[in-house]
């Protein structure tokens, strides 16, 4: 009764998101190679098969960059997409496990706009678990508001790991203490805390790593990427099994590396340039009315034995 | 000297600077000697595409340095060595600090680390 290709298996799982999901495109694992389609070929391919996921898989979702309180021309209300983008979890078939807020929460990191942030995602009705990013760093303290809303049961600046279902999934910093002329930084305390952490865990066990900023070079010109993430790597190379998620650049790119996939999403407040496409990172001024294609949510499905996880990136519009 | 801004609340702004810095120069007993002192100045730099424009400034001591941020993100000035240090500036905010004492003066931008500048302060 079971199908016993992974392809199929994978498209089965993600076929639970996609009845919500738009004109997103859809990214699969396969081999360590990814590969996307996009929903309309992946549904046209897999509609007539569509059944069930099997039992003891899970799925959570990634939400990034949400900047509330940002109200400039290219998205003059950050408040009302990340609420559209809750709605579009809240349609989802299946209920995800939890939520992973990756970064930019606030874009001032102002008490206001980290409560709204907080009423809306928590409309979702799943958990949420957080990591900061450069934004929600801004209060007088340097990240002591963040601290004290998200920061219980975490260590130094935010970071802390937890296991759901077989998974191991580690929460980075790479916003806090910036260097001069430097990206995105996690520090000897962090580097060291992570390696006690993953010590001793069977190299069989999924890993998904989330942090705001890419741990990977995107683009250095524009400081997208961080300092010191090949010791981090470093540490994850001998998992079977390693996905890396951040936000920070508002847009979707990825990279294979090994076992190790990297994967950037979306923002739901606005886009930002393609590397090195515009003069600048800031925020990418777009019609009104492809504003929404360019924003989005991220499902993850996790099928047990089955790696590696399946990503559907699905638009706001 | 002086950067040439369109706006006339700038404009009217740096007037205002400049007044208030040489009457403090020339009111100053301590300052009434000195050659330096009269040189009051004011700097601008603009933050602009996420970089500091011009990145490098030269400027006598007691210049006052304005930095305004005219991008939709927001930005902050911080020295190297902790020496200053603004708040995040949204847009169009603007932070000020009076360079007294001859050095170089290097700062960056504690949200986007790879924005860097530098103040030379030497007399003329
Ligand atoms: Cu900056």
């Amino acid at each position: 009764m079971d199908e016993r290709t992974s392809d199929r298996i994978d498209r089965r799982g993600m076929l639970q998101c996609m009845g919500w999901a738009g004109t997103g495109a859809l990214y699969m694992m396969s081999g360590g190679i990814a590969s996307s389609v996009t929903l309309d070929a992946a549904l046209a391919a897999t509609r007539p098969g569509a059944r069930l996921a099997p039992v003891g898989s899970f799925s959570f979702l990634q939400i990034s960059d949400s900047h509330v309180g940002f109200d400039k021309p290219a998205n003059p209300d950050a408040r009302a997409t990340l609420r559209e983008a809750v709605a579009k979890a809240k349609l989802l078939p299946v209920k995800p496990s939890f939520i992973l807020h990756t970064g930019d929460i606030s874009h001032l990191s102002k008490d206001a706009e980290f409560a709204d942030a907080d009423a809306i995602i928590s409309e979702a009705g799943i958990p949420v678990f957080h990591v900061p990013g450069e934004h929600d760093m801004l209060d007088e303290g340097g990240g002591k508001a963040y601290l004290a809303r998200y920061g219980k049961d975490t260590l130094g600046a935010g970071w802390y790991s937890f296991d759901h279902d077989g998974v191991h999934f580690v929460a980075l910093v790479n916003v806090a203490n910036l260097q001069p002329g430097g990206m995105g930084h996690l520090g000897d305390e962090q580097l060291t805390w992570l390696a006690k952490d993953l010590a001793g865990r069977s190299a069989s066990t999924p890993i998904v790593v989330f942090a705001h900023i890419p741990l990977w070079t995107v683009y250095a010109d524009w400081g997208w990427g961080t300092d010191d993430s090949t010791q981090a790597l470093s540490l994850l190379r001998r998992f079977g099994s390693v996905t890396i998620l951040n936000g920070h650049i508002h847009q979707i790119i990825q990279k294979v590396e090994g076992n190790i996939s990297f994967h950037s999403a979306r923002s739901t407040a606005y886009p930002q340039p393609a590397p090195g496409a515009a003069a600048s990172p800031g925020p990418l001024r777009v019609a009104t009315e492809s504003l929404h294609g360019m924003l989005g949510i991220r499902t993850a499905t996790v099928v047990p034995g089955r790696e590696p996880i399946a990503l559907i990136d699905a638009a706001l519009g | 000297m002086f950067a040439l801004l369109s706006r006339p609340t700038h404009a009217a702004w740096l007037t205002l600077a400049f007044a208030v810095s040489l009457a403090v120069a020339i009111c100053h007993p301590a300052n009434a000697t000195s050659p330096a002192a009269v040189v009051a100045s004011v700097q601008v730099v603009q933050i602009k595409n996420f970089a500091f424009v011009p990145a490098i400034v030269t400027v006598a001591p007691g210049t006052t340095v304005t930095w305004t941020n005219v991008d939709e993100d927001p930005h902050s000035v911080v020295a190297n060595d902790k020496g200053f240090r603004s708040r995040a500036l949204d847009t169009q905010d603007r932070y000020s600090f009076t360079f007294t004492k001859a050095g170089d003066y290097a700062y960056f931008c504690s949200l986007h680390p790879h924005m860097t500048g530098k103040i030379i302060v030497k007399p003329r």
